[in-house]
């Protein structure tokens, strides 16, 4: 299990680094729950999200509205990740906590450290018995973000 | 060095770009916006709502101390002890019993005002506070405070009117619209740190007209696809603004779902339930973004509910600081739309995230133009309220409101 989320924490960071946006809803389960907060709103239990969705499709209208509808100046991630610290489950199912830096690339060719943080996972199988997310919550250690938060993390 | 063009006066079609670039306009601000005659957001009472219960916060670049005391009444003071000028409080909010400065724990109550000097007496007979120090001559600014449906004012300024007035009675109608007799539950906090000057969101934040132009998602998705009707109210001072568009009656609920999913555009909503929203309040009004002269905002669109609160950072930084609301009555069925509908807002919103950018386009865009006027011409040349949203009148307003406030 534990080589299995490493290889899939890779590969995640590999989708949405590569631009491959629209392969990003494949890691999630269709009823997953994601979440982008910050340390502040995950410590005092408010449920509230920049990002928030209880479904893959609404990850995949996220992808299509960023593709096709929203405006906003052309940039990348080059996404760190630090070692998973995984539990296993009783049902099968594994708990999983991963720290990461995530830099942005600017279209003017600027690199700045853009977010730190870390993924609160929940892994579990599809019918096929394939690694996915049950659950991600992105809980990003400042409470500021700068400009906008596009792509996902 | 192109000069810094004159301002024509009395203008509210043109704009300086000047007006967003020097330390000299920022520092004039300082003092005769945020320290001046204006009425300014603090928090939400739900947020102190115990004695004892307190949160800081800024007001321009006033560090401010929002608390409510031991028989629940409220009151703001600048977050500067008397004797060295440190900060009195350093978390964003807590509940404590009085305030002690870290420095050399001198001792503050709830209203701001000093209780204690430590070793006021000296040790041993020796040093000391001379026998003619009186603790009631040094205490932080107090700032005046008013409150309505839940919603924290501050001013510095005795010449502030009260609160109502300043309001006007049209904005006082929507702000109680949203928020009257119900209890509101914060659902999360963000900053979104913005790359310009500050009043190029409050502008953005008045300015219908980009509303169908930049944001792009309901267009896409055709959410936007039946006649829209809407308006937009100003201030009888200009500075704050009322817009809000409604779906017509008759095409609510189910019926303007159906609409959606005959949509002839190539790009449907593959999980359509984040706009199936219930009727909070009974008028079809889908949007309400209401303004307050001159950093406040109260926003509603659809269920989302949130304040946004404008700090300047500097002369291009500002920080915007989002509380997401809920109320207590909400059913587990409401809240959980509230939670989906924000990704409407915020720094990865939807209809928002483009707001986050674009006052930096202007601050980049306009870097060399000093010499140069914007235009604000939609709609006309007065700041009044209209039947129509494509107009920049609310923007004209806060600018009628800025030269009243700054004498520019």
């Amino acid at each position: 299990m534990l080589n299995e989320i490493h290889g899939f924490q890779a590969a995640y960071a590999r989708c949405i680094d590569d631009d491959r946006l629209e392969g990003w809803p494949e890691y999630f389960l269709p009823n997953a729950h994601y979440r982008v907060t910050t340390v502040d709103n995950h410590r005092r239990g408010l449920p509230a999200g920049l990002i928030w969705a209880n479904s893959r499709a609404m990850l995949v209208d996220r992808i299509t509205a960023l593709r096709e509808a929203n405006i906003y100046e052309r940039h990348s991630y080059r996404h760190l990740l630090g070692l998973p610290f995984v539990e296993p489950q009783a049902d099968g199912t594994a708990r999983a906590e991963t720290p990461f830096m995530v830099a942005r690339i600017m279209r003017d060719g600027g690199t700045e450290l853009f977010v730190t943080g870390r993924y609160l996972d929940v892994f579990a199988r599809d019918e096929a018995g394939a690694l996915k997310l049950l659950e991600r919550v992105v809980v990003c250690d400042s409470s500021r973000i700068d400009t906008l938060l596009a792509i996902p993390l | 060095m192109p000069l810094d063009i004159a301002w024509p006066p009395g203008s509210l079609h043109q704009v300086p770009y000047w007006v967003f670039q020097r330390d000299d306009v920022l520092a004039k601000e300082q003092a005769a916006v945020f320290r001046g005659a204006c009425w300014h957001y603090l928090c939400l009472e739900a947020e102190i709502a115990n004695p004892g219960d307190y949160r800081t916060t800024h007001v321009g670049n006033l560090p401010v101390v929002v608390a409510r005391d031991a028989e629940g009444a409220l009151h703001a003071f600048e977050n500067r002890c008397a004797h060295r000028g440190a900060l009195i409080a350093l978390e964003d909010g807590g509940n404590t019993k009085d305030f002690t400065c870290v420095y050399h724990a001198w001792r503050y109550d709830m209203t701001g005002t000093l209780k204690g000097v430590a070793f006021r007496n000296g040790i041993a007979g020796k040093g000391g506070m001379p026998k003619d120090f009186k603790l009631d001559e040094h205490c932080p600014r107090k700032l005046r405070v008013a409150t309505i449906c839940g919603l924290v004012f501050g001013t510095l300024s005795d010449a502030t009117p009260p609160l109502e007035d300043y309001l006007g009675p049209e904005i006082v109608t929507r702000i109680r619209r949203v928020l009257n007799g119900r209890t509101p539950e914060v659902l999360g906090r963000f900053t979104q740190a913005l790359p310009n000057n500050w009043k190029l969101y409050t502008e953005n934040v008045r300015d219908s007209y980009h509303a169908s132009l930049l944001h792009l998602f309901f267009t896409t998705f055709e959410v936007n696809r039946l006649t829209q009707k809407g308006g937009l109210i100003v201030s009888e001072s200009g500075g704050n603004h009322v817009s809000w568009s409604a779906i017509e009656a008759g095409a609510a609920g189910a019926e303007y779902a159906q609409q959606q999913i005959r949509s002839d555009s190539d790009f449907r909503l593959a999980d359509p339930s984040l706009l199936h929203g219930f009727q909070e309040f009974g008028d079809n009004i889908t949007l309400q973004i209401l303004s307050v002269f001159p950093t406040f905002v109260l926003q509603q669109i659809q269920n989302c509910i949130a304040v946004r609160q404008v700090v300047p950072r500097g002369v291009a930084q500002t920080d915007l600081h989002w509380t997401y609301l809920g109320f207590a009555e909400d059913t587990p069925e409401q809240r959980l739309m509230r939670l989906k509908q924000c990704n409407l807002v915020g720094a990865a919103g939807f209809v928002s995230m483009e707001d986050g950018c674009v006052g930096g386009f202007v601050q980049r865009g306009a870097a060399a133009a000093q010499d140069q006027l914007a235009v604000l011409e939609m709609g006309g040349h007065a700041a009044e309220s209209s039947d129509t949203r494509a107009t920049e009148a609310s923007v004209r307003g806060f600018w009628k409101a800025y030269r009243t406030a700054t004498g520019y």
